[in-house]
């Protein structure tokens, strides 16, 4: 049976969507602040974008496997 | 007038004009983009001022024009209103507000009106008010406005407007300050960019990164 702690996990998985605009626009104003020309400002906007997206994945496993630990 | 000159590891050197750095930081805060495009670097203004602009208006709109304000009705600092206020110009309107409601008066730009907690009617605690109906007594209702401090005591015991306008948009009213908050965290980084120009790995920078790695893999 599945924890608790998990459940409540995915059932606030709607608002995630709500970081993906936040994570487009951080990454291309990072990339805009370390480049000076468009196409290399994407090319380290998408990096940026992916090292997020997997950092917010690294959590979310930590968090969905304490909820069975607990 | 500071030219920088970039050498990259790759490429051609890029040339930067930043011109009167002050008046190009002070242009960037006061509105995203402005300062980068004074120092004619377009392509960037352009990009800071649809991102930050569209996540600052679009976090405003999920607030409901009430999740950015300066001071509660006590006239307490908002501590959010610092890092919202990183956005310039389109964020100084709830100064104004503050400004003008905390004589006790109506804010500018009513949204909508609310009845106080310990109005007689407890059946009407809180609705929002009908503008319809002509027999409210108005002098006693409580006038949200766009970007306003909550109006109203606060209370602990009572719902108070801050409390109701959590409750009325649910988790829209937290996100709405995080995404102006955010907006205004970026248009700093903007106004750094302006005044000092991108933090481009040059050519001696790198080299200098290789050979502490190296020296770093040497003594282990």
């Amino acid at each position: 049976m599945m924890p608790i702690a998990t459940i409540i996990l995915f059932s606030a998985i709607a608002k995630i969507w709500y970081s993906l605009p936040l994570i487009v626009v951080v990454s291309l104003c990072y990339g805009a602040t370390r480049h000076e020309q468009l196409r290399e400002i994407v090319i380290y906007s998408i990096k940026t974008a992916i090292w997020v997206l997997g950092f917010m994945a690294a959590i979310f496993l930590i968090v969905m496997l304490t909820g069975y630990w607990i | 007038m500071p030219e920088i000159v970039y050498t990259q590891p790759e490429g051609e050197p890029v040339h930067v004009n930043l011109k009167d750095q002050y008046w190009a930081a002070f242009l960037a805060w006061l509105f995203p983009g402005a300062g980068h495009i004074y120092q004619g670097r377009y392509a960037k203004g352009l990009l800071f001022m649809v991102c930050i602009m569209s996540t600052f208006l679009y976090g405003l709109g999920l607030g409901r024009g009430r999740c950015v304000y300066a001071t509660d009705s006590m006239g307490k600092l908002n501590y959010y209103y610092i890092g919202q206020v990183g956005v310039g110009l389109p964020a100084l309107p709830a100064v104004v507000q503050s400004i003008k409601t905390s004589g006790g008066k109506d804010p500018f730009f009513e949204l909508c009106e609310r009845f106080p907690a310990d109005y007689e009617n407890v059946g009407m605690r809180y609705h929002k008010v009908d503008r319809t109906q002509e027999d409210i007594p108005r002098e006693r209702t409580l006038k949200d406005g766009l970007m306003a401090p909550p109006p109203g005591p606060i209370s602990l015991n009572d719902a108070d407007s801050l409390g109701m306008w959590h409750f009325d948009y649910k988790h829209m009213f937290e996100i709405g300050v995080l995404y102006t908050l955010v907006a205004g965290l970026l248009n700093m980084l903007a106004i750094y960019d302006a005044f000092c120009g991108p933090a481009i790995i040059t050519m001696a920078q790198k080299e200098e990164l290789e050979k502490r790695k190296n020296k770093v893999k040497g003594d282990l």
